[in-house]
């Protein structure tokens, strides 16, 4: 049980970054890349329609969450209680910043929420990515000082970041060299993807220009992508343990490198949506090979006193677990019939959809 | 320390449930606007609906908002609480993302952005389908707060976890079905009184008479029904059901301080003297309240006195006055929504300036009361999470600092004020500039 849980939530989990991404990382083109009046409307009538939709997949990542695992839940979410903070207050920024910018036709208010959103955005991609970095990294569960836990063996609290910035400190904050690596990689990875995004779902003028940053982007990917693998065996001596126990396994990096190499044919897709999907595999395979390496491991500890926090030791009773796999199956079902409407009328290019216009 | 966790939940909550306890009604309105388009072809009811939509979609995204923000703090600040409970009401939390959030969102972008796209039945279908979504939301919500009230279907493990062991319990919890009806009453009050404050205020400004109308005779008509159905029958059962379950938070709703003996009084006004355990200048009715909660003029109501200190509700004023302020302002809104119609009814309403008057000035307090009514609710089941059974000093989260709780409760006061502003600018412009004609 505690696995099917597992696999669905880190599921849900991908669907969101997929969806989502694209959100932020129009926002990041939209910050850097959008000049005139006309290539901000291409990429909020791209997006506009979606992200709410999009922003459910987070909430409902965070609802599974705490049914299936409640003890992680409730470890994670008070340790990382200030970048959680954070990330709301940025989510609150992003989504007023899209919704209200249309509702009054005044340069100077259009251009406070321009940047609500683009920073917003911006802001949240590292944020995410730093999260990342936080689990493969680990914590340090208990608080332990000294040899002593301060805390029963599954709380922690980690300030934004500590004097060393250094992810072998005992003391560890949220910020350091290493998750600050991962957070440039999210940044990168989803500017990419929302490129990809607005290539595909609009007409403008800014697609040419679009693709050549796609281009761009994917070689500081690469060299992010080299850099990060170099430094991973800092954090986890092993990385490739899973992998040489499960050598099925190699079939998610694999996937992540298609992905990376064919963004680097952006310029001669014959559909606009090609790279989208290029963006997508890498995506997914970049994700799926990190939580993978970890697996069983959900959070790591960083200590030899207490134990690391695993799918077996944080999940719900088992009553409660197969109950819900049937709620969760028929509203499976109901969400894909959703996305398919959703995705069906909103189908091609939305150049004409009339975001914010009202 | 619990402090501060405990005003930040009270002060996202509020401010939060300002927003979908008007889209849950409205949603329905809409609806209702949409459908006699269908039926009528006048066009008068399609720019209504148009019109109500672009108000619903500033609340929408406001309570969209302000609503991720709440199931984090489960975690967040009640992390032992989440640790506890979760195998439970994790269930009821995660069904309403599954279930209500994607039906929502998923249609809210076809409905404000589809109707050219789709054609107007199925324009409607897409409204019919956002409504919905928000009443099952609240539905499992309320089926969470139930279990909290009166906990069902659960065992307790050694370490103290709350395991389930009867799935069905969580949805045939006598405390679900009268709280959320009353809730859903509640709502439709504020939606009902929004619309009809609204008519009026074109009625008296003399603009967008057509529609000031409209909107005045359905708010009338929908407020009615509602108001009462918020008193009898879904809020009489609840009170009832406090009086069975939770007799010590009802004495201290009631402000009965002392048991009297034969039949207790129902108390109008008076101020809780904490001090002295009494009332002071207290205005009260002999009897009443023994009827009304047992239908027998003399039976006994227990007070406070009868109940050991450390289980009394931790704020006994507090949770008074805003069951007080819930009852008074639930009776006004009878008495004015009882004229209106009236007025209606003898076709003299949109001439009678002082119920315009009196129904444009109104729209602030149905806020108030849905408010006070959830103070009332969360307040009466203090010191307890989960009644009875769990502490709500228990449940905070052990590792964050009241430190970093003031600071996260600061930042959300001055984050929700601006928003707090930027929605009435917006809102006044939308109902300032009023229904456009013929926009599809």
């Amino acid at each position: 049980m505690e696995l099917f849980w597992y696999i669905v939530l880190m599921t849900m989990l991908a669907i969101y970054v997929v969806l989502d991404g694209y959100d932020f990382g129009a926002g990041i083109i939209h910050l850097f890349f959008a000049k005139t009046e006309k290539d901000k409307k291409a990429i909020t009538n791209a997006i506009g329609p979606f992200w709410d939709a999009n922003e459910v997949w987070l909430i409902a990542v965070g609802g599974v969450l705490f049914f299936a695992f409640p003890t992680l839940y409730a470890s994670s979410f008070s340790g990382f209680y200030l970048p959680l903070m954070l990330i709301l207050w940025l989510l609150i920024f992003r989504a007023i910043g899209l919704e209200l910018r249309g509702q009054i036709k005044n340069a100077m208010w259009e251009a406070i929420w321009d940047k609500a959103f683009g920073i917003a955005s911006l802001l949240l991609a590292l944020f995410f990515g730093v999260a990342l970095g936080n689990i493969v990294r680990g914590v340090n569960l208990g608080n332990v000082v000294n040899g002593v836990s301060t805390h029963e063996a599954h709380y922690f609290f980690l300030p934004l970041w500590n004097s060393t910035f250094s992810p072998q400190a005992e003391q560890l904050g949220v910020i350091d060299w290493f998750t600050l690596l991962l957070g440039v990689i999210g940044v990168v990875a989803l500017t990419i993807h929302g490129a990809n995004w607005i290539i595909f779902k609009t007409n403008s003028d800014l697609n040419k220009k679009l693709k050549k940053v796609v281009f761009n982007l994917n070689i500081v990917m690469v060299a992010l992508v080299i850099t990060s693998l170099l430094v991973w065996h800092v954090i986890e001596p092993k990385p490739f343990h899973n992998f040489m126990q499960y050598p099925w396994l190699w079939i998610l990096p694999v996937i992540a490198l298609t992905g990376l190499i064919g963004l680097f044919k952006v310029k001669s897709f014959k559909k606009d949506g090609h790279g989208f999907v290029f963006s997508t595999l890498f995506l997914l395979g970049g994700l799926a090979s990190t939580v993978a390496s970890i697996f069983p491991k959900v959070l790591p500890s960083t200590n030899a006193i207490n134990p690391d926090l695993t799918i077996y030791n944080v999940a719900a009773d088992d009553y409660g677990l197969t109950v819900g796999v049937y709620w969760f199956a028929i509203a499976a079902v109901l969400v894909v019939i959703y996305m398919i409407i959703q995705y069906r009328v909103f189908n091609g290019k939305m150049d004409d959809v009339g975001y914010g216009d009202h | 320390m619990i402090f501060y966790d405990r005003m930040q939940f009270a002060f996202t909550i509020t401010f939060h449930y300002l927003f979908p306890q008007l889209t849950m009604g409205l949603s329905l309105l809409i609806v209702y606007f949409k459908w006699k388009f269908l039926r009528t072809k006048i066009d008068k009811y399609n720019d209504a609906a148009i019109f109500w939509m672009k108000i619903f979609a500033l609340n929408f995204a406001m309570g969209v908002v302000t609503g991720i923000p709440m199931e984090f703090q489960f975690g967040t600040n009640w992390a032992k609480f989440s640790e506890l409970t979760g195998g439970i009401i994790g269930q009821t939390l995660a069904m309403e993302g599954m279930f209500s959030f994607f039906l929502e969102s998923s249609f809210l972008g076809l409905f404000l952005f589809g109707e050219k796209l789709l054609g107007h039945k199925l324009h409607f279908v897409t409204g019919f389908l956002v409504f919905l979504g928000s009443w099952a939301s609240g539905y499992l919500i309320l089926a969470t707060h139930s279990w909290m009230q009166y906990p069902v279907g659960y065992e307790i493990l050694e370490n103290g976890k709350f395991v389930l062991n009867n799935f069905g319990a969580l949805f045939s919890n006598p405390w679900l079905l009268p709280s959320y009806l009353h809730n859903q009453a509640g709502s439709m009050v504020t939606s009902s009184f929004v619309m009809a404050g609204v008519g009026a205020f074109y009625l008296l400004s003399n603009k967008h008479n057509e529609f000031g109308k409209l909107f005045v005779k359905t708010g009338v008509i929908f407020g009615l029904i509602s108001s009462l159905l918020v008193a009898f029958p879904t809020g009489d059962l609840l009170a009832k059901n406090v009086a069975e379950h939770q007799p010590v938070a009802f004495a201290a709703m009631e402000g009965i301080f002392e048991t009297e003996d034969g039949g207790a009084e129902i108390v109008l006004i008076g101020q809780p003297n904490m001090l002295e355990k009494k009332l002071d200048n207290k205005i009260a009715v002999p009897n009443i309240l023994s009827f009304l909660t047992y239908q027998d003029w003399n039976m006994q109501i227990k007070g406070l006195n009868e109940f050991d200190e450390d289980v009394h509700p931790t704020n006994v004023p507090g949770l008074y006055y805003a069951y007080h302020i819930m009852v008074g302002l639930g009776t006004i809104f009878i008495g004015l929504m009882l004229l209106a119609a009236f007025q209606l009814f003898r076709k003299k309403l949109y001439k009678t300036t002082w119920i315009l008057w009196a129904l444009m000035l109104m729209i602030p307090f149905p806020y108030i009361a849905n408010t006070t009514g959830w103070y009332t609710a969360e307040l009466g089941r203090q010191p307890w999470l989960v009644y009875n059974l769990l502490r709500t000093a228990d449940g905070a989260s052990p590792t964050v600092s009241s430190g970093n709780t003031l600071f996260t409760l600061l930042g959300f006061i001055g984050l929700y004020l601006l928003l707090g502003m930027l929605f009435l600018m917006l809102a006044g412009k939308i109902i300032n500039k009023g229904p456009q004609l013929n926009q599809h």
